[in-house]
């Protein structure tokens, strides 16, 4: 790639990395290990964040790539760590599919991606715009992470590893989102978290576990089914 | 053909025989060092084969031609493609007619015809490990055709000296789809020559051997013939990695020939490394079970893909 500059280079290693920890996360077991996938997550996130806002001088970019430090990769994590402890679940329940099976699906999610991303990009003017494709596919393949796991802890990781990839999709396409705005969805992932994490609580006590399997059945049914 | 294309095929062919049982011998050496134990000599590799063609050769009862005719056929693949790979100039003239994706058929006709002669008699072990190599090869085959695919993709030819050559001549820069498609190659090169997440090349007795298990009825000049053959196909595949992914020093098409003979200490270099860094992956990982291996080579061809999917749309 001759006549590229550095910085892109970097940045075009950073959505690539984005991409391959997306995949990682889809196929760990261990919920320990995927909070801290997602810690490495906010980390790319926040190094591409700080390449961008170099590359274009914008000063408001520096302050989110400081919220991204602050947030994604110090706080957040440090929270769920904690709930993982207290609640004491370390490793998920088999997932819903293999391991393989959800690893080709997943391939197919970035092909379908990249295909989707195809016109945006067409259309953004940024040097980043290549990296819209791999932000859509962040997104979808954290969906698939939810759709596969049973555990809420689990789900709430993918929740968030959405997060980053729509703020990564923000990013390539637009050099980010108003400061207003970020500022409100950053708020708006802490409020959640720690909403959800008094949710966990609450759900255990009710079913003893934090398999969110309990949850399909309602309480006639399940009365219903005892009385048969 | 001019005589500089006859030399580098033929130095090749002759460094590639000669060199494969020594590479063997340094990765136990260093294996065994990493272990705190003492290390077999360099030279015992070749010490065994000698050992072995001065044997008398039994062959099971019953055995086909096929079982006799397998050796011969996996040496001879064997040899043809460490002719085609490039691992010190790329003034090769065999490579006219086989490219890269005619290598891994190349490959693929010496593990047939392995498992063919396992199978051949019938014992219980042969027929096992005849059907656990197919299944880490066809596993393993798609992963190896994409990493082969990203580097011609990058370079526009599946021609294996054009592609060393493109690669080793262009610029440097990150290029994310050759570091995911050098992790791939990595796992494929573990699983195929029966190194250790997938099978323990230092065992005789398992019930999960695979490579062991396919050459349990062979003695003498046959079974020299297959070792001799697995240590060339783990010698063709650091060729084939270093091909793709650290060519530079290969002597290039426009080079002066002088320059043949500065690639062959720079080969040894790198294979002293890759030996050293194969013991070390060995030392410290833990055999899978075998029903764990289609994963490991999922994920190996997961990242092939990925590698491919990343160059397609990033262009890197």
């Amino acid at each position: 790639m001759a006549g590229v500059s550095l910085d892109l280079q970097l940045l075009n290693l950073c959505a690539a990395l984005l991409l391959l920890l997306s995949f990682a996360m889809l196929s760990q077991r261990r919920i320990v290990n995927l909070v801290n996938l997602l810690a490495l997550q906010g980390a790319v996130l926040f190094v591409a964040t700080l390449l961008i806002a170099w590359r274009t001088h914008q000063a408001h970019l520096y302050l989110s790539a400081g919220l991204t430090l602050g947030l994604k990769v110090l706080l957040l994590p440090y929270l769920l760590h904690r709930l993982i402890r207290r609640l004491q679940v370390y490793w998920d329940a088999e997932p819903l599919l293999n391991i393989s099976g959800t690893m080709l699906i997943g391939v197919l999610i970035v092909v379908f991606s990249f295909g989707l991303a195809q016109p945006i990009s067409a259309l953004a003017s940024t040097a980043t715009r290549n990296a819209i494709g791999i932000a859509v596919a962040v997104v979808l393949l954290s969906f698939l992470t939810m759709i596969i796991r049973r555990k809420a802890m689990s789900q709430v990781v993918g929740f968030l590893s959405m997060e980053n990839g729509l703020f990564f999709g923000a990013m390539s396409a637009t050099y980010g989102m108003p400061m207003v705005v970020e500022f409100g969805v950053a708020l708006d992932v802490l409020v959640a978290v720690l909403v959800l994490g008094i949710f966990f609580f609450q759900i255990r006590e009710q079913f003893d576990s934090l398999d969110l399997h309990h949850l399909e059945s309602l309480r006639e049914d399940a009365a219903a089914r005892r009385a048969e | 053909m001019r005589p500089i294309g006859i030399i580098t095929q033929l130095l090749e062919l002759i460094v590639a025989l000669a060199a494969a049982p020594l590479f063997v011998g340094w990765i136990n050496q260093c294996r065994a060092w990493l272990q705190n134990r003492s290390a077999p000599s360099l030279w015992l590799p070749y010490r065994g084969i000698r050992k072995l063609f001065h044997k008398d050769a039994v062959i099971a009862a019953g055995a086909s031609p096929l079982f006799r005719l397998a050796p011969y056929m996996v040496f001879a693949a064997m040899v043809v493609a460490a002719g085609i790979i490039p691992s010190m100039g790329t003034r090769l003239p065999l490579t006219q007619v086989a490219d890269a994706i005619a290598l891994v058929g190349l490959l693929a006709t010496a593990r047939v015809f392995m498992s063919l002669a396992a199978m051949d008699i019938g014992t219980a072990f042969g027929t096992l490990g005849a059907r656990r190599e197919m299944m880490v090869g066809f596993l393993a085959e798609p992963a190896l055709l994409m990493v082969i695919f990203v580097a011609s993709l990058i370079s526009a030819t599946t021609a294996l000296p054009a592609i060393t050559e493109h690669l080793a001549t262009q610029s440097l820069g990150l290029y994310p789809s050759l570091a995911f498609t050098a992790v791939a190659f990595l796992m494929v090169l573990l699983a195929e020559n029966a190194r250790i997440p997938v099978d323990n090349p230092a065992t005789h007795l398992e019930l999960t051997m695979i490579h062991e298990a396919l050459l349990l009825e062979y003695s003498a000049r046959h079974l020299a013939l297959m070792e001799w053959a697995a240590a060339l196909k783990l010698f063709n595949y650091a060729c084939i990695g270093f091909a793709l992914f650290i060519p530079w020093g290969v002597s290039t098409r426009g080079s002066a020939p002088v320059t043949l003979l500065a690639s062959l200490p720079l080969l040894v270099a790198k294979l002293a490394v890759a030996g050293a860094v194969l013991a070390l992956i060995e030392t410290v990982s833990a055999k899978l079970r075998v029903f764990r291996a289609p994963e490991f080579l999922a994920t190996a061809f997961l990242f092939a893909v990925l590698g491919l999917l990343v160059h397609l749309l990033l262009g890197a």
